[in-house]
């Protein structure tokens, strides 16, 4: 019974090395200023699912960077976000996927992102919150020109710019989500979506 | 054409025993004030141990680097990831030629291109607290910041070497901890270096800052006796992370297991 079972192993690894290693569908090749060409990247979000940030190209996207600890200016940033996607949908009938990756990884576990989540009621694919399971997150946070630095006793100081994406990973337009909704910043969605 | 490639070929296997060898030393953990302040004020850190690179990354290092990974040599490096200045003093994308002496700290190169170079040897940037615990030493003394006498040599170092590359790398003694060149040579990115003062980004944008932040906002020096560190935060912060300036350069940290 043994062998057979380890055949059946390696078979199933056969199956699903080649899918899990080959490259996305054959898409004309990013542009050499897009986000998606960092170092490759995998994320896990609220609902457990595992995903290449790379894989996301395709639409229009506002990225950002959050942790799940953090008392004012996150909960600010995700409720910037649902007030800007709202917003959109209203102007433009479209909708705007938002992805906030967590630099605190270490204390981000996928309960913790649940709970934020949970909190905000919120729901991926459209609003992901999401942790760095393989790869390097601060180089997502270079291109984006998001900085942060953790403080003696966990919290991190951070600012909390959001930037929009177009399908190809090139950044269109930011803004600091936080305060009142910045308008040329929803405009720039707008226009980017009806055009996509 | 050909005997130019083999030079390069063989200076590369001449310098590959030196990069497996890179030295990393034990900093161990210890009691820290910063000389940046939270918040307006002070605090003790306590810094864990970690294990730094005794010298900062040399040419040499560098040149293996990119003929390890193309993705990283000029030309081909993205632009997100390093501007037009990346190596820019080097004769080719292979080839650092006699204006770069393989012994001397390698600049013009990106946070993102230190990052990456780190994470290939199993390594990341330092924190600013970690370089600066390690920066505060002497050759006899793990903290000889309140010595003028030594604040005045390091500004004068910097001040003399200003404008030009920095020079060769173990002139001056090894430190308290084993950690040569820290002070004098060059500007070294660290990971958070974009975060010193956070607040920036919020003013540009009209906002009030103490909303657009968790934790500290007014981040400033507690020791206004430091010239040398606030001339090196200065020169940090002024940089996007795709900057490549001569004068600065980087060394790379490892976690202790266990730690």
């Amino acid at each position: 019974m043994l062998l057979p079972r380890h055949l059946l192993f390696l078979l199933g690894l056969a199956l699903i090395v080649p899918l899990a290693h080959a490259a996305p569908p054959a898409v004309a090749a990013l542009p050499e200023n897009s986000v998606y060409r960092i170092p490759a990247l995998t994320l896990r979000d609220q609902q457990g699912e595992v995903f290449a940030f790379d894989a996301l190209r395709g639409e229009p996207r506002v990225v950002g960077m959050f942790y799940g600890s953090c008392q004012m200016a996150c909960p600010l940033e995700i409720e910037y976000l649902k007030r800007l996607q709202h917003a959109v949908s209203a102007e433009s009938g479209r909708s705007i996927p938002v992805l906030l990756v967590t630099f605190d990884p270490a204390r981000d576990d996928a309960a913790m992102l649940r709970k934020v989540a949970g909190g905000h009621h919120v729901q991926a694919p459209a609003f992901r919150l999401a942790r760095p399971e393989h790869g390097d997150e601060g180089m997502l946070a270079g291109v984006l020109g998001i900085a942060y630095r953790q403080l003696p006793g966990g919290s991190f100081s951070h600012n909390v710019k959001v930037s929009l994406l177009d399908a190809q990973g090139r950044i269109v337009a930011s803004a600091n989500a936080s305060g009142a909704l910045d308008r040329a910043f929803v405009e720039a969605i707008v226009a980017l979506c009806a055009g996509h | 054409m050909k005997p130019i490639r083999m030079a390069g070929l063989l200076m590369l296997l001449a310098i590959a025993p030196a990069v497996i060898a890179a030295d990393y030393v034990t900093i161990p953990a210890g009691q820290f004030v910063s000389a940046l302040a939270i918040d307006g004020s002070t605090s003790r850190i306590a810094m864990p141990s970690f294990a730094m690179r005794t010298e900062p990354v040399t040419q040499a290092d560098y040149l293996a680097f990119v003929a390890a990974h193309p993705e990283w040599r000029r030309g081909r490096v993205s632009p997100l990831l390093a501007g037009p200045q990346y190596l820019a003093a080097w004769q080719g994308p292979l080839t650092p030629g006699p204006a770069v002496p393989a012994r001397q700290p390698v600049t013009e190169v990106s946070w993102f291109a230190a990052r990456a170079f780190c994470a290939g040897e199993q390594a990341r940037l330092p924190s600013w607290y970690e370089w600066e615990y390690v920066a505060a030493a002497d050759a006899t003394r793990r903290d000889a910041r309140g010595d003028p006498a030594r604040n005045q040599a390091l500004l004068s170092s910097i001040l003399a070497g200003s404008g030009n590359r920095p020079g060769t790398i173990g002139r001056h003694r090894a430190n308290f901890y084993g950690v040569r060149d820290i002070n004098r040579l060059l500007w070294e990115w660290t990971g958070d270096y974009a975060a010193m003062f956070p607040n920036a980004d919020a003013r540009v944008a009209g906002t009030g800052a103490t909303l657009a932040l968790c934790g500290g906002s007014a981040l400033a020096f507690a020791d206004k006796n430091q010239y040398a560190l606030i001339m090196r935060v200065a020169a940090l912060t002024a940089l996007e992370p795709a900057d490549d300036a001569p004068r600065v350069g980087f060394r790379c940290v490892r976690d202790i297991h266990g730690e």
